[in-house]
């Protein structure tokens, strides 16, 4: 009896926890990017899941060049050699689009919905670059070892029949996520350019008052945003696969993220990362052998006990983000109001 | 040697002209205080003064040096701070943060100025820590003004600092106000409360449509009858 409850514990960990924890960690560092975006520059980029596209592509370059010069980091993946790569280029694409396009309407003082149009040019432009530099199919670019913990080796280990796996991809994905959560609140609370981002967000005509400079702000901004866009691109690119047109899906779950934790609120833009994750995988799994092992036999269900099916996970973020906008339009953490 | 002199000020928002002539000119250690009617541009002459609005004609100049072209943060840097009537303090930062903020065009240390604005208004001391949205009415003010304070500026502008405090935090701060007036600070301020800010006046100014009408000292004009009369209730 115990050992049923531990299976049925181990296999929700094993499809729900460890895989949350992931693509939690990815939807949060995305949500970031985006709500530093609105807080600072003041709009909703479009263009965010398409420039973690380009910042991935350049890294599966760099990685497939070094893999070409037998460069590798042993059980690791060579991409994260490759990472830095990625965020420069991403970053220059930030700040190229900026001075091409953003910077424009910034100087014409635009509205916030001329901003959005126009981060959706840039979207498409940069879809179009990827997929014609890489292509739009599907590109495995990981390597090393595959396992951190095999369920094989889990089950002969605790002697049950239900196994925990941990893939390294997801293992760095999380570490990863947490180094950079964590460097980029240091930055925000504790340095005095991080300070001076907050006060230009919260009071840009106090912030000039004071003597911060808005293009300065504005170039930072774009730095850390492109950063967030390579690694959060890298890796989901690494955890499932490269393929430019689920960037561009990752959008919505993305902004569901950054908008139920409060938009412009980095704390809330993570805790929202998990929300939908979490959300998005508990409503679309199957939980017929979960309840096997908790029931009494003659309760033992028949269907799959599934809520819905995975095709329908986006709907997932789209309800939880109609019911914030509804309920909560501030988002969990009271960020600011769309 | 006055320290502000701002001389003849014409200005207005596209053809409406507001200012007319005005002039207004205030000292080291002294509180200068613009009161006057409702659109009588008092707040216009504070913006024209500071920079926010451009001058058809006059001048202006600070320690003797014209500043007329400079843009406000270059005035910053000349010694300027205006803490503006609403929307002065960055809500979602602690008052320490917001101290730093208003430092932040200094390369030296800060910690000194900090100190003395701590113990010129104990209670951002106490609730440094505090985001300076959480704070009341009267307490977000003197962080404002502690925020202008930290460049350590030889001409202080307030624009309205008692609007919708109680009168017991109007007393508290135009005391604050006095003291900051005593470290040799010139401080101008434009000021709805006119009996009360006049009380505490080296000079006050009355504008009418852009214009002085009165110049004399607070106490002088408290005194005038015809100041009462029109513009004191009496």
């Amino acid at each position: 009896m115990s050992n049923d409850i531990l299976n049925a514990l181990v296999i929700i960990s094993n499809y729900i926890l460890v895989p949350g924890l992931a693509y939690g960690s990815q939807l949060a560092l995305g949500a970031l990017g985006i709500t530093l975006v609105y807080a600072v520059l003041r709009f909703s980029n479009f263009a965010h899941g398409d420039s973690m596209a380009f910042g991935a592509m350049f890294t599966i370059l760099g990685t497939t060049w070094l893999q070409s010069k037998g460069i590798s980091l042993g059980p690791l993946p060579t991409a994260l050699l490759a990472l830095p790569l990625g965020i420069i280029a991403a970053i220059l694409l930030c700040l190229i689009m900026d001075k091409l396009v953003y910077q424009h309407y910034r100087q014409q003082k635009s509205t916030p919905v001329m901003f959005v149009i126009a981060s959706v040019g840039v979207m498409f432009i940069t879809n179009g670059l990827v997929r014609f530099i890489i292509g739009p199919g599907d590109r495995a670019f990981s390597d090393g070892q595959r396992f951190i913990i095999k369920a094989r080796e889990f089950k002969r280990m605790y002697g049950l029949s239900e196994g925990l796996s941990i893939k390294m991809t997801q293992g760095l994905t999380f570490v990863i996520a947490i180094i950079a959560m964590a460097l980029l609140f240091w930055f925000l609370q504790r340095t005095k350019t991080g300070k001076s981002m907050r006060a230009y967000s919260d009071n840009e005509d106090l912030a000039l008052l004071s003597g911060i400079n808005p293009q300065r702000v504005v170039f930072i901004t774009w730095v850390i945003v492109g950063t967030l866009i390579a690694i959060a691109g890298v890796l989901y690119g690494l955890d499932k696969s490269f393929k430019p047109f689920t960037y561009f899906q990752l959008l919505l779950p993305m902004f569901a993220a950054a908008i139920v934790g409060g938009i412009g609120n980095p704390v809330g833009a993570v805790l929202g990362g998990f929300i939908i994750a979490f959300s998005e995988i508990a409503v679309t799994y199957a939980y017929r052998k979960f309840l096997i092992y908790l029931l009494p036999e003659q309760y033992e269900p028949d269907g799959l006990m599934q809520l819905l099916s995975t095709d329908y996970k986006f709907a997932v973020s789209f309800m939880i983000l109609v019911a914030v906008l509804i309920w909560r339009p501030t988002g969990l953490l009271r960020g600011k109001s769309i | 040697m006055t320290l502000l002199k701002a001389e003849a000020m014409i200005a207005g928002y596209g053809k409406t002209r507001i200012l007319n002539e005005c002039s207004i000119a205030v000292d080291r250690g002294e509180i200068a205080v613009i009161v006057g009617p409702n659109g009588a541009g008092k707040s216009t002459a504070m913006k024209a003064i500071f920079g926010m609005l451009p001058l058809e004609s006059g001048s202006i100049s600070l320690d003797d040096k014209n500043i007329e072209k400079l843009s406000p943060q270059d005035r910053v840097a000349q010694g300027m701070a205006f803490v503006p009537q609403t929307s002065n303090v960055f809500v979602s930062l602690s008052v320490e943060e917001n101290l730093e903020m208003g430092g932040f065009i200094r390369e030296d240390d800060i910690n000194n100025t900090r100190d003395q604005i701590y113990s010129l208004f104990p209670i951002l001391y106490e609730k440094r820590k505090q985001a300076a949205g959480e704070l009341s009415g009267g307490q977000r003010q003197q962080v404002a003004v502690g925020r202008a304070l930290m460049t350590e500026p030889t001409l202080l502008m307030l624009d309205e600092p008692t609007a919708g405090v109680s009168p017991l935090v109007m007393d508290e701060l135009f005391d604050r106000i006095i003291e900051v007036r005593n470290t040799g600070i010139a401080v101008l301020m434009v000021e709805q409360n006119a009996k009360q800010a006049l009380e505490i006046a080296d000079t006050g100014y009355v504008l009418v449509s852009g214009e002085n009408r009165f110049t004399d000292t607070g106490e002088a004009l408290l005194a005038d009858t015809e100041v009462r009369k029109t513009f004191l209730g009496g």
